[in-house]
């Protein structure tokens, strides 16, 4: 499969749309991203995505076919699951990521026997299938997607740019933050909630199930490129484009049968591995050097 | 015994071996372990299949077992870089390693009983068929999970105090001698076989719910450890069977009604847990707020005993401006303060039992004496 074969591929309009809509739900989600790496919170888009199964499901048992109507159930039940979380931290003992793991998995239970439960009463459901939000299609992107994609995603860079220095102090010294009297639980929702949307728009092309993945991986790669968190953020974001629409291409020349959210993770996973061997200041290759250097010289 | 019942007690056996090390695994802090290994044993089975190519070997299991202690010990590898954090560190492997076992099995597995979605979603239900082969005897993997159960259990039993110590003063266990180290990847081994085990049934996604949420909930009814892991494990087949009869009901998922039965059960111990939970600490409150203003009354009047003021302001009928409470407020605390014998009506105006008197001074500390009494109220 070589140069010309991607080529072609992206000659073909479809490909095109389609590596499109990755690439800017990849920029989103790398974007946003960076700030969950930084806060340590990065398990919280593993939450978010799998419960949004069950919203999707029950907004499509009460008729949501548009691809928005979706896409804001699994959101409100994604966002549903972070409060039960901070609910259940702050008023019991069960430690957070216990309440992570468990939400995780209640609410994926749920939305799987919901989707079951669609597929097999609903009547045109075998033309709607549930099934794709799993693992993700970015195939079936339609135009309707990527308007709600490319929507979604504009807003969530928006506010990112709104509130960039609140977001940088809240990053960085949350302590200070409320000592100077931001709202830090007002700014911390709204983080969230942009972590909740980045999520949202990738359900379709990605899947619940690895759309974590997309979130951490661009953030964790920019990362050792740069110390600066506007770079970091840049950089993060452009890592989610190019593994967006690189491995759609990817998954769209291995074959049909191959869903697109894997390997749209691998692609970012590859971005993660050569970032950590050759990142200009930690590399791991350079320390490597270093030493076999030594050993020679010394 | 009937068809459901059967995947009852496959789902309950799953839950109750998952039970087991869940409870230390969220005793330990270190829950979403479970979440990666559950992720990752479908690429343990597929690169295990590209050595052995026979979906029908024990290897697979095997393979599985060993790629979830794996990606644990390259989780905490990629940790020890310093390069990216500990939770971005779980976020990073084991999407990568669910990516590739579903690529390869995607591509290469279409044909098998290993395809994506059946993966995903858990088929309780194969768990009743012979899979395996050994001299001519079928194997179910319902007979793998009851194994696993029994070894989970034996093991407890033995090194019970050995996982005791180190799981809750793990310096002092290693100043006598245990090792945590040892202790935590064997942990880990446990959750991995059990993990595999589980797999069939429940799929690598809902695992992390019957090894977390029933240990979650137990923690929340009891004090000890012997008692949590029995309760775990009761609420683990609650669940399973509880779940399995509503999957019928609904004709939906078997699995992951199973994980949303065990999700209710958590809220339930949540709510209701006593001492604990939601209503617990809301009674609580309400008798603290109740006894606070008791005691506030009793200061009042004790700060304006025996002063020239005293009438108004211990005053039957104008004692509330004082307090700044409504009427009916302070005629309900007045009358719950005579009843545990604080406050006592001297024709209109209220006075202090000894009882009161004592309630008042414990609060203002021990020093206050009637001749040092503090110069005047502080402002309510």
């Amino acid at each position: 499969m070589g140069v010309d074969a991607v080529l072609e591929a992206l000659n073909t309009s479809a490909v095109r749309t389609v590596a499109l809509g990755a690439a800017a739900l990849g920029a989103t989600a790398g974007a946003v991203g960076a700030f969950a790496v930084l806060r340590r919170q990065s398990l919280q888009g593993d939450v978010v995505s799998h419960a949004a199964l069950p919203g999707l499901a029950v907004a499509f048992l009460l008729g949501g076919r548009d691809p928005a109507w979706l896409v804001l159930g699994g959101a409100v039940s994604g966002w549903l699951a972070l409060v039960l979380v901070g609910a259940v931290n702050r008023r019991s003992r069960v430690p957070l990521d216990a309440a992570l793991g468990g939400a995780l998995a209640v609410f994926f239970g749920l939305g799987l026997a919901l989707m079951t439960y669609a597929q097999r009463h609903v009547p045109d459901a075998s033309r709607h299938p549930l099934d794709r939000y799993l693992f993700g299609q970015a195939a079936f992107l339609r135009d309707a997607d990527l308007r709600v994609i490319g929507g979604l995603g504009l807003a969530a860079l928006a506010l990112v740019g709104l509130f960039w220095k609140e977001f940088k102090l809240l990053s960085f010294d949350p302590d200070y933050a409320a000592t100077v009297g931001y709202p830090v639980r007002l700014l911390d929702l709204l983080l969230t909630t942009l972590t909740v949307a980045a999520v949202a728009v990738g359900l379709k092309a990605v899947g619940v199930v690895l759309m974590t993945a997309l979130l951490v991986a661009p953030a964790a790669a920019a990362r050792q490129w740069s110390d600066r968190l506007g770079r970091v953020v840049l950089l993060s974001g452009l890592f989610g484009a190019v593994a967006g629409a690189g491995g759609t291409v990817a998954g769209h020349l291995a074959g049909a049968g191959v869903p697109t959210g894997p390997t749209i993770v691998l692609a970012a996973t590859a971005a993660v591995a050569v970032s950590l061997l050759f990142g200009p200041a930690r590399g791991l290759a350079w320390g490597w050097l270093r030493s076999r250097r030594d050993v020679v010289h010394g | 015994m009937s068809y459901t019942a059967e995947i009852a007690l496959v789902l309950a056996v799953v839950a109750a071996a998952c039970a087991l090390p869940g409870t230390f695994l969220v005793l330990r802090r270190v829950a979403l372990v479970s979440d990666a290994i559950g992720h990752v044993l479908l690429f343990g089975v597929v690169v295990t299949y590209f050595a052995v190519r026979d979906v029908e070997s024990p290897w697979l299991l095997a393979g599985a077992a060993a790629s979830g202690v794996l990606t644990v010990a390259l989780v905490e590898l990629l940790g020890r870089t310093r390069l990216v954090k500990q939770d971005a560190a779980v976020g990073l492997v084991f999407p990568a390693l669910f990516a590739g076992g579903v690529v390869l099995a995607s591509l290469y597995l279409r044909n098998t009983h290993l395809d994506v979605d059946a993966v995903l979603l858990g088929q309780p239900e194969l768990a009743t068929e012979a899979r395996w082969h050994l001299g001519g005897v079928g194997l179910k993997p319902v007979w793998l999970m009851a194994g696993v159960l029994a070894v989970n259990l034996v093991l407890l039993v033995v090194f019970y105090k050995e996982m005791k110590l180190t799981t809750f003063d793990p310096g002092l266990a290693s100043a006598l001698g245990f090792r945590p180290g040892l202790v935590h990847y064997a942990l880990m081994t446990a959750v991995a076989v059990t993990a595999v085990a589980a797999f069939d049934a429940v799929g690598p996604v809902l695992v992390v719910g019957f090894f977390v949420v029933p240990a979650a909930a137990a923690f929340l009814l009891t004090d000890r450890l012997a008692v949590m892991l029995g309760l775990a494990a009761l609420i683990g087949v609650v669940g399973a069977v509880g779940g399995t009869f509503a999957a019928v009901r609904l004709d939906a998922n078997t699995a992951g009604s199973v994980a949303a039965v065990l999700g209710v059960l958590f809220a339930l111990a949540f709510a209701a847990a006593p001492g604990r939970g939601l209503v617990a600490q809301a009674v609580r409150r309400w008798r603290q707020k109740r006894a606070f203003h008791e005691t506030m009354l009793a200061v009042h009047l004790y700060q304006h005993e025996g002063t020239d003021a005293e009438a108004d302001e211990a005053g039957c009928r104008t004692v509330h401006r004082h307090l700044g409470w409504t009427e009916g407020q302070t005629a309900a605390v007045v009358g719950r303060a005579e009843r545990h014998g604080l406050v006592r009506r001297d024709r209109d105006t209220l006075k202090l039992t000894h009882a009161g008197r004592d309630r008042a001074r414990d609060v203002l500390g021990g020093s206050v004496d009637s001749a040092a009494r503090p110069p005047s109220p502080p402002p309510s």
